[in-house]
């Protein structure tokens, strides 16, 4: 009998396996699918006239992010803006072609380096990437050294482009957000007794608050309560918003990702405590989060350079694609990254680089065409300066039915 | 019986399977060795070479605590992570002083080694009073407390020396360091270590320095390959230095009295043996050995939060150790090495690896426990050491009788 159960499981192990090998097999065929059917419905061309420029071949780009565990939201959402963008620029058939290499690495250092390897080992050209701050930090320093180009979508932090000459940023640098937040609230809402709840094991978090409470204080906003969490307690935040109800704070800045802030609304609602709630792009996907009541959203206000609902037509162009491919709304994360692929593509076009070149060769012209580059994309129309950070306009965004609108000033 | 008086006085002896544990190492080394140094190696699997050594150094110092000792530790990412931090401290404050990259790394090693003593005897006080399950329960809680004070911790360096304020109570920021203009703040609160130059890279450096002022120019991509030849030779002098400690420690006196005290606390105190001091021994040399690995593996990573060394470090430590076999130093290097390469060999399967990884895991349980297999093996490793056995004619006997034994 025993034998037997032995034998039976070694045999479901066996099938599991199996199972895993088939399904997984089968995904890959069905993401080549939606590949190929993609081009042929995307209409949208680059600024530049690909035909006037020598850049020709197909170039590899890599991707870096989290498709899997805690910030799979963004790292997943990434990853399809930058498929979208790809699909589009090689429908366009012009001499530039891209082929895309999509690495996870979970949200941490060292898997990322060990991604950033493996594009290494695939020949990579430029690299889209990555998607969170910290990874990003300890690839760019691998990649300045290998002088591999780097344009991350979503990694905000300074450390990212410090002293590196090939790292550019599609998002606004933290200390940027942090300003713009309290140059909102100080043109918007100067009378508000402002709380913030941050995290303050995470350098985004942590970044964001620093810049934040300096410019507030020159704006003479009166910050009332601050409060911290880190990862293991960003679980219960009862204990900060008691304090911060009984400090009377009408408005709560947020400088954090969606998913401990998912938490502080859900514990404020139920408290009964109904402050402003004001965010910065981290806070970008908690509509879209699996099991949130988007109803506890609404009314949060948000700074973010990408909204689903605007009127332009690439928009509408890559809102469409993007349901197609992942059925659902695309955050920002996604725009950036759909922008990070048009910014390499454009610049690969200006610098005139050929696809037999080395990504050293790449690299250095890539550099010296970007502070030039001006590139119009979903996030706005953005241009660098040398130290690689972005400029483009900030725009603050309300929830109104579990849509992102532009707040009214009633 | 029989038996047990055998395997003590064969203890005295060199044993044949430490015997094996070398040798298998060594020519694993030597094969890396050439490989990596002929650049046969691609950039993903170069870059798998640090990590690799780091964590079997941290999976046969932890082996000592859970499988020699018998303590089951949960905190021993902890240990890492304060000779990580003090690894990087050291290594840049001595940038000055000393001016050879190699010879600074292997000072911050022992540094980092020291640091984690103290604090692994520290904490050795309290935590070594308690038995089985409330032990495992402090060290895990005493490996989060060293995470979340090393979250507070500011350190910076300028021409005065190393400043540090301890920011847990205040919202202190990196700017309380005061430092001089030409001060730097190495460990920046919960950023952590951030843009620290890889000695691999110091050390490419100055190769082309050298050749530049001798005439001579070398390729940039040489210079890398050499640079990080030279930090996979400092792990793996790290590793066989921390196997050479561990298996002649379990061999000596005090190794025998820490593993009669596993095997019987009442009977090993009733003969003499000091418990307290000879458990003591065993768990700083293993939080020793733990710190060296992490200024290791902070000396490969250009960013470091103290995050990372959270209670999933210390998991993933621990699953190499009981995979591997407790008290077996050979399985867990072996098991370290295997589950680190493992997910990353996956990336095909993208988002299914960690499934798999898993169920690997579970196989793996399952197949070494397996009765037939089992047999299987020790037929092996009995037959491997006959074959050493035939060569020393005059113990060949005695070999394979007690080989015998051993695995029956």
């Amino acid at each position: 009998m025993k034998k037997t159960f032995r034998i039976l499981s070694a045999f479901l192990a066996v099938v599991l396996l199996v199972g895993c090998f088939v399904s997984c097999g089968n995904n890959t065929s069905d993401s080549e699918d939606t590949k190929a059917d993609n081009p042929n419905k995307s209409d949208v061309t680059g600024t530049t006239d690909p035909e006037e420029s020598e850049a020709s071949g197909t170039f590899k780009i890599g991707f870096i992010g989290p498709i899997t565990g805690g910030a799979a939201i963004y790292g997943t959402a990434a990853m399809n803006g930058a498929k979208i963008a790809v699909d589009e620029i090689n429908a366009l058939n012009g001499n530039v072609k891209l082929e895309l290499k999509c690495e996870d690495d979970v949200h941490d250092n060292e898997t990322s380096i060990n991604a950033y390897n493996t594009l290494l080992d695939w020949d990579v050209q430029a690299i889209v990437g990555c998607v969170t701050t910290g990874p990003c930090v300890a690839v760019s320093a691998k990649a300045y050294e290998d002088r591999v180009f780097m344009m991350t979508p979503s990694a905000s932090s300074t450390d990212v482009i410090d002293n590196k000459d090939n790292m550019y940023q599609i998002c606004f640098t933290d200390p940027n957000q942090g300003i713009a937040s309290a140059d909102y609230m100080a043109e918007n809402m100067p009378d508000a007794k402002i709380a913030i709840i941050y995290m303050n094991d995470d350098i985004y978090s942590q970044g964001i608050r620093n810049t934040f409470v300096e410019e507030a204080e020159q704006k003479n906003l009166s910050v009332v309560y601050e409060g911290t969490f880190t990862k293991d307690t960003s679980t219960d935040f009862t204990v900060q918003l008691t304090a911060a109800k009984s400090k009377g704070a009408d408005l709560i800045f947020l400088p954090m990702y969606y998913t401990p802030a998912s938490v502080i609304l859900k514990q404020a609602s139920d408290m009964g405590y109904a402050p402003t709630f004001f965010g910065v792009d981290g806070m970008d996907g908690i509509l879209a989060m699996e099991g949130f009541d988007t109803s506890l959203a609404e009314g949060v206000m948000l700074l973010t350079p990408f909204s689903a609902d605007a009127q332009d037509e690439r928009t509408k162009t890559f809102v469409k694609s993007f349901e197609e491919l992942a059925n659902d709304i695309p955050n920002q994360f996604a725009a950036d990254a759909y922008d990070a692929v048009y910014a390499i593509y454009e610049a690969i076009l200006v610098a005139g680089c050929t696809a037999d070149q080395d990504c050293e060769t790449i690299c250095d012209a890539l550099i010296e065409v970007m502070p030039e580059l001006e590139v119009s994309g979903l996030t706005g129309t953005m241009t660098w300066d040398e130290s690689g950070a972005v400029s483009k306009t900030p725009m603050a965004v309300v929830i109104k039915d579990g849509n992102y609108v532009l707040p009214t000033n009633d | 019986m029989k038996t047990k008086t055998m395997k003590i006085n064969k203890s005295h002896k060199f044993n044949s399977f430490d015997f094996i544990t070398y040798l298998f190492i060594i020519i694993a080394f030597i094969i890396v060795y050439f490989l990596l140094s002929g650049g046969k190696l691609n950039n993903q699997q170069v870059g798998w070479i640090i990590p690799v050594c780091c964590y079997m150094t941290m999976a046969i110092s932890l082996n000592l605590t859970v499988g020699i000792l018998g303590e089951l530790s949960l905190g021993h990412a902890g240990f890492m992570s304060i000779g990580a931090f003090t690894g990087v401290v050291s290594y840049i404050a001595f940038s000055e002083a000393i001016p050879n990259t190699v010879l600074r790394v292997v000072i911050s090693m022992i540094i980092g080694a020291l640091m984690a003593a103290i604090f692994g005897f520290l904490i050795g006080i309290p935590v070594l009073r308690l038995n089985g399950d409330y032990l495992a329960i402090v060290t895990l809680a005493f490996g989060e407390i060293i995470k979340d004070i090393i979250n507070c911790l500011y350190v910076g360096f300028d021409s005065k020396g190393l400043h540090f304020i301890f920011g847990a109570f205040s919202k202190k920021t990196a700017a309380d360091l005061k430092l001089a203009d030409d001060g730097i703040v190495i460990i920046n609160g919960a950023v952590g270590v951030s843009d620290l130059k890889l000695p691999s890279s110091s050390i490419a450096e100055t190769i082309r320095a050298n050749a530049k002022a001798s005439g001579t120019k070398i390729k940039a991509s040489v210079a890398k390959l050499e640079g990080n030849t030279v930090m996979f030779i400092i792990g793996a002098v790290l590793v066989l230095v921390s196997l050479i400690i561990i298996l002649n420690f379990i061999r000596s006196r005090t190794g025998r009295a820490v593993m009669a005290i596993r095997d019987n606390r009442i009977a090993a105190e009733s003969v003499g043996i000091n418990v307290m001091r000879h458990k003591m021994i065993a768990f700083v040399i293993s939080a020793a050995l733990a710190g060296a690995a992490g200024t290791l593996y902070a000396m490969n990573m250009p960013t470091l939060q103290s995050t990372k060394f959270g209670f999933d470090t210390s998991i993933l430590v621990l699953v190499f150790v009981v995979l591997g076999g407790l008290g077996n130093m050979l399985g867990s290097m072996v098991a370290a090495a295997l589950l680190y390469i493992l997910p990353e060999l996956l990336r095909e399967f993208s988002t299914y690896r960690m499934l798999i990884y898993a169920i690997v895991l579970i196989i793996v349980m399952l197949a070494t426990n397996n009765p037939l297999l089992k047999n299987f093996i020790s037929k092996i490793c009995s037959g491997i050491k006959s074959i050493f056995a035939k060569k020393n004619k005059k113990a060949a006997v005695a070999d394979n009788i007690s080989g015998g034994d051993n695995n029956g």
